[in-house]
């Protein structure tokens, strides 16, 4: 073992390690969030959601992932070929790299890089270049639709969401999300930054193409926007890189607003877990809550609400810093 | 967009008011009947086929006495065969066969009300599935014999 280590370096090793743990978890996440998704609407609609396989339908995830293993990989006939087929392995990419940087707990991190926030926010762009891959190379009217929705609006809420973020980067002067865990030791900055928190929480519902803002993938009029002619595994893949954006948004509230994998008795690890599937249980109460916004109100209150009062809280927040 | 005070106020809490019903809806019990393990009662006036019921005088029999004036009048021609024999010591006839095409049914209860000895009633059978359209094609008299067997 001490020479495998030495002959490739232990940094190596550890990136395997942390990527393999990185993937399992993503498929595992992805598992339990498509149960939870369907357990939380059935309940909030007064039903009780799947319920035949497995006890109370725990199994029926597996099965629809075996399902979707199983299917045939249809390529339509008039896609552009190479577009096509790299959209899905694209989307991945943003998604593994954000996990190499979030601290799950004072020890459980891949890589505490000093630009981390830095890292996510930049691959994190990435995944609306390949939804656009995915809406061009399906040469399907509703696919082209979908994805131009979703740039428009990914392009609007990126905006508040890194300036909602920046107020924290003032007050602890780090990029590194642990040290941002570290400076929340006596109280989380919810408490001096609700604003932020916010306008963080409702560009992040925007950006994962959640409801309310869900027009990228309005089922009622697009079918199901960007990837209406995947099937099988590439959906599979869209499908998967969604409920783990859907994780990864939460787990950066969690860092920068709610103290992170702080919290007294449970070890670290718990505590991050909880806190982060808390706010996931939000985000799909809220899809399950409210209707779908009209595209311009979209825009609106990306461009005239929550950009403004973001510079406003991130000014505000300078002064105060320098007195 | 220009935005007022008190309407963001009254807007926000809406959207907080929306959210409250949803979460209390979660936690209280589900209205949803599972349906094959969980049965809903049937209403005493549903209407599946059309059965034979017993005889007034004696319920060891069907009451069809074969008159076909259900036949006659029903609208679809629906009901088909329908036959009887005169046994000893009895006033009247009594059904041996008689086929109800429930395809081509509508449920209009037209036989129900016209039949003279009263020996028609709707069913609650509601769980009828078939491969083939002859599976459609009752034996009522069958039928009430076996319903006299199994109660």
């Amino acid at each position: 073992m001490e020479q495998i280590g030495n002959m490739i370096g232990w940094e190596t090793v550890k990136m395997v390690v942390g990527l393999v743990g990185v993937l399992i978890f993503v498929v595992f996440n992805a598992l339990i969030l498509t149960w939870a998704e369907r357990k939380v609407a059935g309940h909030m609609q007064r039903r009780i959601g799947p319920k035949e396989v497995g006890p109370y339908g725990l199994i029926q995830p597996i099965a629809d992932a075996l399902k979707l293993l199983g299917k045939e990989i249809l390529t339509p006939r008039d896609v552009d070929k190479p577009l096509y087929y790299l959209a899905p392995m694209i989307i991945f990419v943003p998604v593994l790299v954000s996990f190499i940087v979030i601290p799950f707990s004072a020890s459980l991190l891949v890589m505490d890089i000093n630009v981390g926030i830095l890292v996510i926010l930049a691959f994190s762009s990435l995944s609306v270049f390949s939804i656009l891959m995915a809406g061009w190379g399906s040469n399907n009217k509703y696919a082209l639709i979908g994805a131009i929705r979703s740039i428009a609006q990914n392009i609007a809420y990126e905006i508040p969401l890194l300036l909602s973020l920046l107020p924290i980067i003032m007050m602890t002067n780090s990029f590194s999300l642990k040290t941002i865990v570290e400076a929340q030791n006596g109280l989380w900055f919810v408490v001096y930054q609700p604003l932020a928190f916010l306008i963080y929480f409702i560009a992040a519902v925007a950006e994962t193409n959640r409801t309310p803002f869900d027009l990228p993938e309005a089922e009622s009029e697009l079918v199901a926007g960007y990837h209406t002619e995947y099937s099988g595994m590439r959906f599979a893949l869209f499908f998967l890189a969604e409920y783990t954006n859907i994780f990864i948004v939460s787990a950066i509230a969690v860092t920068f607003f709610l103290g992170g994998y702080q919290g007294p008795f449970l070890p670290g690890i718990v505590w991050f877990l909880l806190k982060s599937y808390s706010l996931v249980f939000v985000i799909m109460w809220l899809r399950w809550t409210f209707p779908r916004v009209r595209f311009d109100q979209l825009l609106n209150i990306s461009w005239k609400a929550l950009i403004p009062l973001a510079f406003i809280n991130l000014l505000v927040t300078g002064g105060l810093l320098k007195l | 967009m220009t935005v007022s005070p008190s309407s963001f106020i009254q807007g926000a809490g809406s959207l907080l008011a929306g959210l409250g019903v949803t979460i209390r809806a979660m936690f209280q019990p589900v209205v949803t009947s599972q349906y094959p393990r969980q049965l809903l009662n049937i209403s005493p006036r549903f209407r599946g086929h059309i059965k034979l019921l017993a005889s007034t005088e004696n319920p060891e029999k069907n009451g069809c006495i074969a008159c076909g004036i259900c036949a006659k009048n029903c609208p679809s021609g629906s009901i088909k065969n329908v036959e009887g024999e005169k046994r000893e010591g009895e006033k009247r006839k009594t059904a041996t066969s008689y086929t109800l095409d429930y395809t081509t049914c509508s449920q209009c209860g037209i036989c129900v009300e016209s039949c003279p000895s009263d020996c028609l009633a709707f069913s609650a059978d509601f769980n009828c599935a078939g491969y083939k359209r002859e599976d459609f094609y009752y034996e009522l008299v069958k039928e009430f014999e076996k319903r006299k067997k199994t109660s």
